[in-house]
């Protein structure tokens, strides 16, 4: 064990490293490319055994993936943003497979317009695909959970892909103290992958993913695979225990922050999370009970563990780092729908913000809790909001003045700040 | 191809592991080649499949299959058996899988996926020199969908998208892959079952990537009597619309040269896919210009 400055990136290297990984398909895309570029120097210097090879899209990296963890062999990939977008027919298709691997995600924004910062929408889009999804607020947090994925992946009930996804930039380019497990630790934690029944073997031919004809053949494996995702709720609390007893670090599925005795809470997700932790303990400095709900499991979704924690709070502020057009904050609705009939349930005042790496100031989470007290005092739901300042929104029509565009805006009179 | 072990249709496999009785269509020339090439292949293989009417062959629980089977998605049947071989090999290096317990992995891929959207992954397999075997089975256009023109159909064929006859021109598939340099490169037709087979077992025997490129005339696809597969088959090696040829260490070889060449429309007209430039009335000036290809392409053939 040694304590050592790791960015994200770096951190997400080092927990495939750990696993032991024996296979990495990889392909280069900004903020990710770091993790392929340490593991195929590791790999080229024989530091690391696993065998690296560049795909030539996400598409190709991830059939590649799932075909050789169907094979039996331990894999590690990484994209983001775009790419996984493109990769996106198998980030569907290879959970069907049931053959486990582990896929880190460096979030980023989805075009157009193009850029390189984080929000959520690239990973959101692939909530629906069977993935298992740990979302990460820290470095260290990033390399654990890799080692974790592999375990809940691998678990015999479950079977399936995950994803690990960290920030790009806010974590995939800070560095944060983080302690390296030995590899004996990991290997007391984490066994060799036994790919079971799935693997392509002389003695053993097998069909993987073909054809079935009819409706009740599809849902039939379709029901498979949602079952096997929900027994991962439960095998997650095996998984994480395990680990805090090796490594001593406990990562619930939901993390909670100064919650117990919280009226209201901030629910996010990601690397924002810790400015919600700070702002958390300013606004208890000024006697506001609040606390932070952070959602580490989204597939499967933890329901019952946030209808625990959020029953009998006067109101919740989520923040959506994401945004579904025409419709508002993925995280907002769905959690609204594990709440929806609860006894007790907290009112929810929904926050889009973030997008494409925009900050999300500390002044904004101050504003968003009162509004947030304001709300439960009233009664009344607002509608949701989203984030953004007069000041930038002159600084957008300074620009369009000097590009001499005339676009029709639609957010005049929307903001309130 | 001396140092191959067949001579003569005698020497062809005598057992067919191929199961009968899937649901392709009668007369399928793609399959009527795959069952060949399995022959040959045995069951010590893992086929690769990108979408298209192979894909129909495993329908759960059913396989015709010995070997092992994996249908990956329309674009990446090299990639599906990239990563099939890599983990071979990290098994076999590691000491969890006996040598001789490898397998052949073979990608199966039918024109739309082969030409189209399957070529910039299999370009890059070539590329990273895989060893792996990939079968095209060309019929000439989107065949499971209902013979839609795709980048392999023929100017002129009339296509459920091209009903006045393809614009386009077949992309030359064979030259696309011999450009990569690959070990092996031939093109075959179920209608020559004793050069098919001499061809695939030449590929058999060598490592890195191999292309099987297998022409399958498509009694659906093409408009013709299923019984007429094999005589479709040879009339396209006769008027040397389908060459017969290999690549290998950088030399291309035709291994048949049709001659004399019979005239390309005794191939044409069998097929209601050309019916538009005999009836109503004939269309010379079409006829003539694929005739005219077809001498092109023999013309520079030394």
């Amino acid at each position: 064990m040694r304590r050592t400055l790791l960015t994200g990136n770096g951190a997400a290297a080092w927990g495939a490293r750990l696993a032991e990984a024996d296979y990495v398909p990889a392909f280069p895309i900004t903020p990710q490319t770091e993790i392929i570029e340490a593991l195929a120097g590791w790999s080229e210097r024989g530091e690391m055994a696993g065998r690296v090879v560049t795909l030539d899209s996400e598409h190709s990296m991830l059939t590649a993936a799932a075909a050789a963890a169907a094979t039996g062999v331990r894999v590690f990939t990484a994209t983001s943003s775009q790419g996984l977008l493109y990769g996106m027919e198998m980030i569907y298709t290879a959970p069907g497979w049931r053959a486990p691997f582990v896929m880190v995600n460096v979030s980023r924004a989805l075009a157009s317009p193009i850029t390189l910062e984080a929000d959520h929408n690239d990973i959101l889009a692939a909530r629906d695909s069977g993935f298992l999804q740990i979302h990460c607020a820290t470095c260290q947090e990033v390399l654990d959970s890799v080692l974790m994925a592999y375990r809940l992946a691998e678990h015999p009930q479950v079977r399936l892909p995950a994803i690990v996804n960290l920030d790009g930039f806010y974590l995939s380019f800070t560095r944060e103290p983080v302690v390296i497990p030995d590899q004996e630790q990991v290997r007391r934690f984490l066994p060799p992958f036994d790919p079971g029944n799935v693997a392509f073997r002389a003695d053993r031919p097998a069909s993987q993913a073909a054809l079935v004809l009819g409706g009740s053949l599809y849902s039939y494996f379709r029901y498979e695979a949602h079952l096997a995702t929900l027994q991962a709720l439960t095998a997650y609390e095996e998984v994480a225990q395990a680990f805090e007893r090796e490594m001593g670090r406990r990562y619930p599925a939901v993390e909670a922050y100064r919650a117990e005795d919280a009226e209201y809470i901030f629910f996010l997700m990601g690397a924002y999370a810790t400015k919600a932790k700070d702002a958390v303990n300013r606004l208890r400095e000024r006697g506001m009970r609040i606390g932070v709900v952070r959602p580490r499991l989204l597939r499967p979704y933890p329901a019952r563990i946030l209808q625990e924690l959020l029953r009998g709070r006067r109101a919740v502020a989520v923040i959506d780092q994401n945004l579904s057009m025409g419709m508002g904050g993925i995280l907002y609705s769905e959690l609204a729908s594990a709440l929806y009939g609860m006894k007790d349930a907290p009112m929810l005042v929904s926050y889009i913000g973030g997008l494409g790496g925009r900050d999300i100031s500390t002044e904004e989470l101050f504003t968003m809790a009162a509004q947030t007290r304001e709300a439960a005092d009233a009664g009344v739901t607002p509608e949701p909001r989203l984030l953004y300042t007069a000041a930038e929104l002159r600084e957008v029509r300074k620009m369009q003045t000097i590009a001499g565009s005339k676009l029709p805006g639609h957010m005049e009179g929307k903001n309130d700040e | 191809m001396s140092e191959g072990t067949i001579k003569s249709m005698k020497n062809l496999p005598q057992e067919h592991i191929l199961g009968e009785g899937t649901s392709l269509c009668a007369g399928c020339g793609g399959l009527g080649a795959l069952h060949q090439i399995y022959d040959l292949l045995g069951e010590k293989t893992v086929i690769v499949n990108a979408a298209g009417c192979m894909t129909s062959l495993a329908i759960y629980p059913y396989t015709p299959f010995r070997g092992s089977w994996l249908y990956t998605a329309m674009a990446s049947a090299a990639s599906g058996a990239q990563g099939i071989r890599d983990a071979l090999d990290v098994l076999i290096a590691q000491g969890r899988l006996p040598t001789e317990d490898d397998l052949t992995v073979i990608a199966l891929a039918g024109d739309g996926s082969s030409y189209g959207m399957g070529l910039s992954a299999t370009s890059a397999a070539i590329e990273r020199n895989l060893d792996f075997l990939y079968i095209c089975y060309d019929n000439e256009g989107y065949g499971n969908t209902g013979q839609q023109f795709s980048a392999a159909t023929p100017w002129g064929a009339r296509t459920t998208t091209s009903r006045g006859g393809h614009h386009g021109k077949k992309k030359d598939l064979f030259a696309i892959w011999a450009a990569h340099h690959p070990v092996y490169a031939a093109t075959v037709i179920g209608a020559e079952p004793l050069d098919l087979a001499r061809k695939v077992e030449k590929a058999i025997r060598l490592r890195g990537p191999r292309l099987i490129l297998a022409m399958a005339p498509c009694p659906t696809g093409w408009g013709y009597d299923p019984q007429e597969t094999v005589e479709i088959g040879r009339l396209a090696v006769r008027c040397g619309i389908w060459p017969l040829k290999e690549y290998e260490e950088g030399r291309l070889t035709h291994t048949r040269i049709p001659q004399p060449r019979i005239p390309v429309e005794e191939y044409l007209q069998k097929q209601s896919r050309f019916r538009h430039l005999f009836k109503p009335e004939r269309n010379a000036e079409a006829i003539a210009h694929i005739q005219a290809e077809v001498d092109r392409y023999w013309s520079n053939v030394a």
